[in-house]
C-alpha cells in the first residue's frame, strides 16, 4: 500500500555519513530545501559520547556499538561463484557505520589525496609498461576525472575537516618533511603535524637510513584548535587512544558532528530524519527521473518522500543494494562482464609486523586514530612494474592508535593463550612492544563483484547484498613485496623478538582488516563500465547523484575518507552549477 | 530450565524477525551511559554453574606473585552480567535462517546465542568430569589436572558430548579476557587488577603532556569510567 506522499524537498539525501553532510551542507546554503534520511540513530559529541563514557573498549571496539547490527542490515559471503554465499551474522573484516555521523564519527582520521596517476590507473600503466603488465581478469579502469580538477575540492576538505600535516609538494615544489610522492597542491595543511611518541619516532628514523622518506600522517586528530571556514571550532586531540571505532568527546576528530552540524542545524531548510531506513528510490513511469524514495521511520511507519533531486550517500554497500532493489541501472553479469551495478567491487590488502623490545617502554596507551609516520615509497606510480610482477603498492607505516588492552595486548611468538606463562609475557610485553603496518590496494578483477543473494533477506524482507571476493593474486604479490620491506624496517629497529603477519589467501571475513570496501558503482566516462558519470550523477537517471567510495573503480593503497569528502565536494559543486541551471545529463550517452 | 528459556525466547524472536514487512529499526544503545553492574548474585548462572566458571576462569588467569587471578578480579560475574544482557541473547545479531556450515571464512554461522553456548559446554564440562573423576566437579579437581583438560579441549583432544568444546574454549576464553581487561564498571577488572597487570592507564582520556616523553614510566595510577576503587566502596 503505497504510503501518502510527504511536500516534495528539493533534495533528499540517503544518509547522514561524510557525504550526505557535505553534499546537504552545500545545497542548503545554496538555499535548497534539503531533508536527509538516516538509518541509525541521532548522534551528537555531548550527549553520545562525552568524555564521562566515551572511553570503553568494550562498548565500541569489542560490541560495536557504533557499527549497524546485523539484525538491521548485513551482507552475505563467498569467496567465489559456485560457494553458496552465508550471511555476515557477526561483523569482522569490516565494520559499516549507522546513525548521523555515519563512519565518520568511528573513523581514524587518516585523510590523504589519491596520487595523480591513481586517478588514470589504467591508461597510465599501459603508457608506462604496455599491455603485459594488467593481467587479463582485472577491470581497472581511469576515474574521469584527474587529480587536478579534483585538487580545489580536496582543498576544500582539508580546510572543512582542519587536517594536521605537512605539504610535500606545494605547487610543484618539495617540500622538506612531507609526502614528495603527493601530487601538487595548491597550499599547505590548515594546521600542523601531530606530535609523535616514540614508536613511531623510531620507525621514522630507521626508515630514513635505509633511504626512505618517513612524514607524518595527515591527520583529521587536530593538532591544535581550529576555526574552519564556515565558522566552527575544532578542539585539539588529547592523543586520549580511543578514536577508531569511537566518537570523540573532545569535539577534536573531524567528523559531521564536529565539523557541519553546528552550522547545518541552524538552517531552516535542513532536515535530519534519524531512524529513517530507505526501502527503494521510486521512480516516473518511464523509469529515467526519480520521484523522491520510500521509508520505513523510526515508528516503523512506511512514509514517500518526494523530491526534485534524489542524492544516495549511504556505505558502499547500501548505495550498491538500494540500485538493484531500486531497478536502476543495468546489474553486473560476471559470466560476460556485461552490467555495471555491483561490478568492481574492491578492497585493501593489509599486513603487519609487530616487534617487542626487552627494556624500551612505548606506552602504547598514548594515541590516535591518525597518529604515526608513513613511509610512501612503495606506492603505485614510478616503479617497474613488468620487472616487480604486479601493479600498485602499499604505503608502511607505525600508527600508534591506542593499544586497548582487550583486543590488543599482543605476546611474543611462543607464548600461550592463557595461564601463567601468558600472564607473565603480557606484564612484560605490553607497554615494550610496537607494530607497523602495510596498506596496499586492491585492484577490481572479474572475480570480485556485488549483487543480490537468491536466499537470504532482511527483516523488511528484501534481499540482502551478496559480496563474491577473493585477493587477487596479483594483490598478494603485491603485498608480499611491501611486507618484506616492512619487515626490514622493523629489523633494522633492532627489536629483541619480530612476528611478520604475512597477507595470504583466501580472504576471510572473520579478522578485521579494513573498512574500505569500496566499488559498484563505479565512476567513469564510459556508460558501459560505470553506473555513475565523472560528475557521479546516475546514467540512467538524471536527477539521481549515487556518491561515496562506492564510486571508487578499484582501490589505491590509501585511506579513502579524503578522497570521498573531495568527491561529495565536487559532486555538490556540479549540481549547484551545471545540473541546477540546467537539469538534465550532465554527460550524454 | 533457565536454558531452555533462553532457547525458547531466541526462537520465538527468530520467528517474529522472519515475518516481512516495515519493521522499526533494531534498537542500538544511543545515548544511554553503561549501568554500572552491582555486585550480588548471579544473575544467569546457577551456584553449581558458577562455581564450575570461576574454577576455570582462574585457570585462565590464575592468581600469582603479579596479582589476582580471573576469580578475584570478577571475570566470573562479568560473564554473568553479559549472558543476561543482550550480548547473551544475539540481540544484535542477523538470526535468520537457513544455518548452514559453510567455510570458516564465512564466519560463525550457528543460531546459538552465547548464553546458550556457554551453559551447554559447562554443563557437558561437568557431565565429562564426573564420569571420568568418579563424581567430582570441575572446580573441585587439583589445578594441575584442571589445566590438562582445559588445554585437551583447548587444542580439540579432548570432545565433550553434544557441544562443539574448541568453540566453547574460544567463547570462555573470550569472555574471560574481556572481562579481565573492560573497564570496572561492566563487573570485572575488579580494583583495575588487569589494567595494573600490564600498566594500561584505562579512561584518562589526555595524555598530551606526555607524547613527547619518550620511553618514561606513565605517573599516574589507572582510571575508570565510574571512577577509580578508593574513591567509592563499589571500585
Amino acid at each position: 500500500m503505497p504510503a501518502e506522499p510527504l511536500p516534495a524537498a528539493d533534495a533528499v539525501i540517503i544518509g547522514f555519513g561524510w557525504s550526505g553532510a557535505l553534499i546537504a551542507e552545500a545545497l542548503s546554503a545554496a538555499g535548497l530545501g534539503v531533508v536527509v534520511l538516516e538509518r541509525g540513530p541521532y548522534r551528537d559529541t555531548a550527549s553520545d559520547f562525552p568524555p564521562g563514557f566515551a572511553p570503553d573498549e568494550l562498548r565500541y571496539a569489542v560490541r560495536h556499538d557504533l557499527v549497524v547490527p546485523t539484525a538491521q542490515n548485513t551482507i552475505t559471503f563467498r569467496n567465489r561463484a559456485g560457494q553458496t554465499a552465508l550471511p555476515v551474522r557477526q561483523w569482522g573484516s569490516f565494520l559499516p557505520a549507522s546513525g548521523a555521523g555515519g563512519g565518520g564519527v568511528h573513523w581514524n582520521g587518516q585523510t590523504w589525496r589519491f596520487r595523480p596517476s591513481d586517478f588514470v590507473l589504467r591508461s597510465h600503466l599501459l603508457d608506462a609498461h604496455g599491455h603485459g603488465v594488467i593481467p587479463g581478469d582485472v577491470t581497472i579502469q581511469d576515474w574521469g576525472v584527474t587529480y587536478a580538477e579534483l585538487e580545489p575540492f580536496y582543498d576544500r576538505f582539508e580546510y572543512l575537516a582542519g587536517i594536521s600535516g605537512r605539504a610535500g609538494n606545494l605547487r610543484g615544489r618539495l617540500q622538506q618533511g612531507g609526502n614528495p610522492f603527493e601530487g601538487p597542491r595548491q597550499r599547505d595543511y590548515p594546521t600542523p603535524p601531530m606530535r609523535m611518541t616514540l614508536a613511531p619516532t623510531r620507525f621514522a628514523d630507521a626508515a630514513r637510513a635505509l633511504g626512505y622518506h618517513p612524514f607524518p600522517q595527515p591527520s583529521a586528530n587536530l593538532s591544535e584548535p581550529y576555526t574552519n571556514p564556515l565558522g566552527v571550532v575544532i578542539g585539539p586531540c588529547s592523543y586520549c587512544g580511543f578514536c577508531e571505532r569511537f566518537g570523540c568527546g573532545n569535539y577534536s576528530k573531524a567528523s559531521p558532528q564536529t565539523a557541519l552540524m553546528p552550522v547545518l542545524r541552524r538552517r531552516p531548510n535542513f532536515a535530519l530524519r534519524t531512524g529513517a531506513e530507505v526501502l527503494e528510490i521510486a521512480r516516473a513511469p518511464d523509469g529515467r527521473h526519480a520521484r523522491g524514495v520510500r521509508y520505513v521511520d523510526a515508528d516503523g511507519v512506511e512514509r514517500y518522500q518526494r523530491a526534485e533531486l534524489v542524492i544516495l550517500a549511504a556505505y558502499t554497500f547500501e548505495n550498491v543494494r538500494l540500485l538493484l532493489l531500486s531497478g536502476i541501472g543495468q546489474p553486473y553479469d560476471p559470466r560476460d562482464g556485461s552490467g555495471v551495478v555491483g561490478r568492481n567491487y574492491a578492497y585493501q590488502t593489509t599486513a603487519s609486523v609487530q616487534l617487542f623490545f626487552d627494556d624500551t617502554r612505548f606506552n602504547p596507551f598514548i594515541g590516535a586514530g591518525a597518529l604515526g609516520m608513513v613511509v610512501d615509497d612503495l606506492n603505485a606510480d614510478g616503479r617497474d612494474h613488468a620487472r616487480l610482477g604486479f601493479i600498485g603498492g602499499a604505503h608502511l607505516a607505525a600508527m600508534q592508535s591506542g593499544g586497548r588492552p582487550i583486543l590488543s595486548r599482543p605476546t611474543r611468538p611462543g607464548t600461550p593463550r592463557w595461564g601463567g606463562a601468558w600472564k607473565h609475557a603480557v606484564a612484560r610485553d605490553y607497554l615494550r612492544n610496537a607494530s607497523l603496518g602495510a596498506s596496499g590496494s586492491s585492484v577490481s578483477h572479474r572475480g570480485a563483484w556485488l549483487d543480490l543473494d537468491p536466499t537470504y533477506r532482511d527483516r523488511h524482507g528484501r534481499r540482502l547484498l551478496r559480496m563474491t571476493f577473493d585477493f587477487h593474486a596479483n594483490d598478494l604479490r603485491m603485498i608480499q613485496h611491501a611486507t618484506d620491506r616492512l619487515a626490514g624496517i622493523g629489523r633494522a629497529m633492532e627489536p629483541a623478538a619480530m612476528v611478520v603477519n604475512e597477507r595470504r589467501g583466501p580472504y576471510s571475513i572473520v579478522p578485521y582488516q579494513s573498512t574500505h570496501n569500496v566499488g559498484g558503482a563505479v565512476m567513469g566516462p564510459d556508460p558501459a563500465t560505470s553506473v555513475v558519470n565523472p560528475w557521479l550523477q546516475s546514467w540512467d537517471v538524471a536527477n539521481l547523484f549515487v556518491v561515496g567510495a562506492s564510486s571508487f573503480p578499484q582501490n589505491p593503497s590509501y585511506n579513502p575518507t579524503g578522497t570521498v569528502g573531495a568527491l561529495a565536494l565536487r559532486a555538490a559543486n556540479a549540481i549547484l552549477t551545471r545540473y541546477l541551471p540546467s537539469p538534465g545529463p550532465l554527460v550524454s550517452r | 530450565m533457565r536454558g531452555r528459556r533462553a532457547w525458547l525466547t531466541s526462537t520465538a524472536l527468530l520467528a517474529l524477525a522472519a515475518c516481512a514487512g516495515p519493521n522499526p529499526p533494531v534498537p542500538q544503545a544511543g545515548s544511554t551511559p553503561p549501568q554500572a553492574v552491582l555486585p550480588g548474585p548471579y544473575q544467569f548462572l546457577t551456584l553449581a554453574e558458577a562455581a564450575a566458571l570461576e574454577a576455570v576462569v582462574d585457570r585462565l588467569i590464575p592468581p600469582d606473585e603479579l596479582g589476582p587471578g580471573g576469580r578475584e578480579a570478577g571475570c566470573a560475574l562479568f560473564i554473568d552480567r553479559q549472558l543476561a544482557g543482550p550480548f547473551g541473547r544475539s540481540e544484535s545479531l542477523y538470526l535468520l535462517p537457513p544455518f548452514l556450515d559453510g567455510t570458516p571464512e564465512q564466519g560463525p554461522q550457528s543460531p546459538l546465542t552465547p548464553a546458550v553456548r556457554l551453559r551447554a559446554g559447562l554443563a557437558a564440562l561437568e557431565t565429562y568430569c564426573r564420569a571420568a573423576f568418579v563424581g567430582r566437579a570441575f572446580a573441585a579437581l587439583p589445578p594441575t589436572v584442571q589445566d590438562r583438560l582445559l588445554s585437551e579441549i583447548e587444542d580439540g583432544t579432548l570432545a565433550l558430548a553434544g557441544v562443539n568444546a574448541r568453540a566453547w574454549f574460544d567463547l570462555v576464553l573470550q569472555m574471560t579476557m574481556e572481562g579481565f581487561f573492560a573497564d570496572p564498571i561492566y563487573g570485572g577488572n575488579r580494583q583495575m587488577a588487569g589494567w595494573r597487570l600490564i600498566g594500561f592507564p584505562g579512561a584518562r582520556y589526555d595524555y598530551r603532556d606526555w607524547v613527547e616523553r619518550h620511553g618514561v614510566a606513565y605517573a599516574l595510577p589507572p582510571v575508570g569510567i565510574g571512577g577509580r576503587p578508593g574513591w567509592h566502596d563499589a571500585g
